[in-house]
């Protein structure tokens, strides 16, 4: 492994700059011959991804008597927003408020307790820290939806049936292990040159972590964060099983129960379908570059 | 271990044990815990609401004897392996050809990004509409082959969960390879090239097997993961037509919550969970004791 731990920082350092490499470590481009293949599978790839996401943002913006009259690929002849009026007034905004604070919830301290555990893992020894640490491996293998029916049992226990908090908790517990995971391979590249200077300095290993540590994972911090936000927010099951009122509806299970309630009336549903994904899809813009280079570099150790 | 390795910090160990406690003591909670419990609850009785009583094997001789549990797990494998059979070798095309550094590819690689965005339901929701024989894509493309009855004939209904599929993750698994590819030295090819190695060649004698490891990590994600697409088919088929695409996790909702059945509920979650460490297992060892092992050890 020491051989290619070697091979694998440039490509970390290059997830931690938000500038972004320059060409010139171009492995399979530099050949000067041109893969044909590869682009155009690439440009294939790009028309099987664009056209469903063209044609629901289109629908979304047509009459529910255009969508049945007109061509469904052609762009709606009088655009019209009483889908998404429409969807705004069956409560989206208090589905969005509370999605945001499942999200919130859930994402801040899982990433913070990660931070800290991945941190005294690795810098910590024993067999106490490594027995922990196989714990959140084996997490890792474990499909957690199939701890539903006892997570269900604890929740009515604990008297959080049909809250929030219902929510909050066991997505803490499932973003867990990959967050460490992660996490923990990149305070792993911190040299341990800087932590002996810490700790020469006379700092504790509390103020180690907070000064040292966490400014260098930060970049890994952000796509973690968004990725676990992306999990949350998108997530069906938890919501399904452990709540029941309209009122404490996520996002998700509103799409659900609005498309069996409008199930005719595709372009509203089409434009609920869009309004839920507009946040993440801002997230994605102000945090692309983060996420995509710091998951490339988090997945591929 | 000496006092110069990193450990050498070990010495102050005691002091770093407790940063562990709260993911432990959530972990143990809502992770551990309903682990142990969903073994547990296998042997009982429950509706979900009333009272729990023991039930010895009885769960577990009628799920075993149900021919329901077959079906099941065949559906479960094949989405298993049609997803991983389609997704690996496309990712793979895929996260080569990100992994060059024009600038219309780091372009067209925020665009793949988008399917991921969107959550399961939302995909599910939207392909419904879009697949609807009359007024979908295949009567808006004009193509009548695209405007069948997707989702109303079993052989159809699975090939379009697997699209769908392959739809929302080959990006993500791209992302993975892009990732690998770029950790594979320049020299390699350049030797490669001067020993007069095309293109393909280059790729099957050395862009694969130095991918090797990300391809096991990548389809340990893609495998342990098709193990819980519930949200997809739930919202997308229900498990129809006729239980085509009935897979455990839902067979498993839909007998717990649905039927008030959480014991043989709970039967089908343990098998889930030890096919999920059975393969789990099977793929680290299929890396060797320096690949995945290590990786997901992170040693």
């Amino acid at each position: 492994m020491a051989g290619s731990t070697t091979a694998e920082r440039p490509v970390k350092a290059e997830g931690r700059r938000p500038g972004r490499a320059s060409g010139d470590r171009s492995a399979i481009t530099s050949s000067g011959k041109r893969n044909y293949l590869g682009g155009a599978f690439g440009w294939l790839w790009l028309a099987i991804i664009i056209i469903p996401i063209y044609w629901i943002v289109i629908t979304s913006f047509k009459s529910a008597s255009g969508y049945f009259s007109g061509n469904a690929m052609a762009p709606p002849t009088a655009p019209t927003l009483d889908n998404y009026r429409l969807v705004i007034e069956s409560g989206f905004v208090r589905y969005f408020a509370n999605s945001v604070i499942v999200t919130l919830g859930a994402v801040v301290p899982a990433v913070l307790f990660s931070f800290m555990a991945a941190f005294a893992i690795i810098r910590g020894g024993g067999r106490f820290l490594k027995g922990v640490n196989a714990v959140f491996l084996m997490g890792l293998a474990i499909p957690l939806q199939a701890t539903i029916i006892p997570v269900f049992l604890i929740i009515i226990k604990l008297s959080l049936y049909d809250s929030l908090l219902a929510l909050i908790l066991p997505s803490i517990a499932f973003a867990l292990p990959l967050t460490i995971l992660i996490l923990g391979n990149f305070i792993r590249d911190v040299p341990n040159e800087l932590f002996e200077s810490m700790r020469l300095d006379g700092s504790s290993e509390w103020g180690t972590m907070w000064r040292l540590a966490f400014p260098l994972t930060k970049p890994a911090i952000v796509t973690v964060s968004i990725y676990q936000a992306l999990q949350v927010w998108n997530s069906f099951l938890l919501p399904l099983v452990l709540t029941q009122s309209p009122d404490l509806r996520v996002l998700p299970l509103a799409l659900f129960s609005f498309q069996g309630q409008y199930s005719v009336n595709i372009p509203a549903v089409l434009a609920s379908v869009l309004l839920t994904t507009v946040p993440i899809l801002v997230l994605y813009i102000a945090g692309r570059r983060q996420l995509l280079s710091g998951l490339t570099a988090g997945f591929s150790k | 271990m000496g006092a110069v390795t990193p450990s050498a910090t070990g010495r102050k160990t005691g002091s770093l044990s407790w940063l562990v406690l709260p993911a432990l003591v959530m972990f143990v909670g809502f992770g551990i815990i309903p682990l142990i419990g969903v073994v547990v609850l296998s042997f009982t009785n429950w509706d979900g609401i009333g009272a729990i009583t023991a039930a010895g094997f009885a769960n577990w001789g009628s799920v075993l004897t149900d021919p329901g549990l077959p079906h099941a797990l065949g559906v479960t494998f094949l989405v298993m392996f049609l997803s991983w059979a389609v997704q690996t070798p496309l990712s793979i095309l895929l996260g080569v050809f990100i992994s060059g550094h024009q600038k219309y590819r780091a372009v067209l690689a925020v665009l793949y990004f988008l399917p991921l965005l969107l959550s399961s339901a939302a995909i599910a929701i939207a392909y419904k509409a879009l697949l609807d024989p009359n007024f979908g894509l295949g009567a808006g493309l004009g193509l009548p082959f695209l405007s069948q009855n997707w989702l109303g004939r079993p052989a159809l209904a699975m090939g379009v969960v697997i699209f769908i599929v392959s739809w929302q993750f080959i990006p993500f698994h791209s992302l993975i390879y892009q990732g690998g590819v770029r950790q594979i030295p320049r020299s390699m090819y350049e030797a490669a090239e001067i020993d007069g190695a095309g293109r393909v060649r280059q790729f099957f004698s050395m862009t694969l097997p130095q991918l090797k490891n990300t391809i096991i990590t990548s389809s340990t994600l893609m495998i342990v993961g098709s193990l819980t697409f519930f949200d997809l088919i739930f919202v997308l088929t229900g498990g129809g037509p006729s239980d085509a695409t009935r897979v455990l996790a839902l067979d498993m909702y839909l007998r717990g919550f649905r039927g008030s059945l959480m014991g043989p509920a709970s039967v089908i979650a343990t098998i889930l969970v030890l096919i999920g460490l059975a393969l789990a297992l099977l793929l680290q060892r299929l890396g060797g004791r320096g690949g995945a092992s290590s990786q997901l050890e992170g040693a």
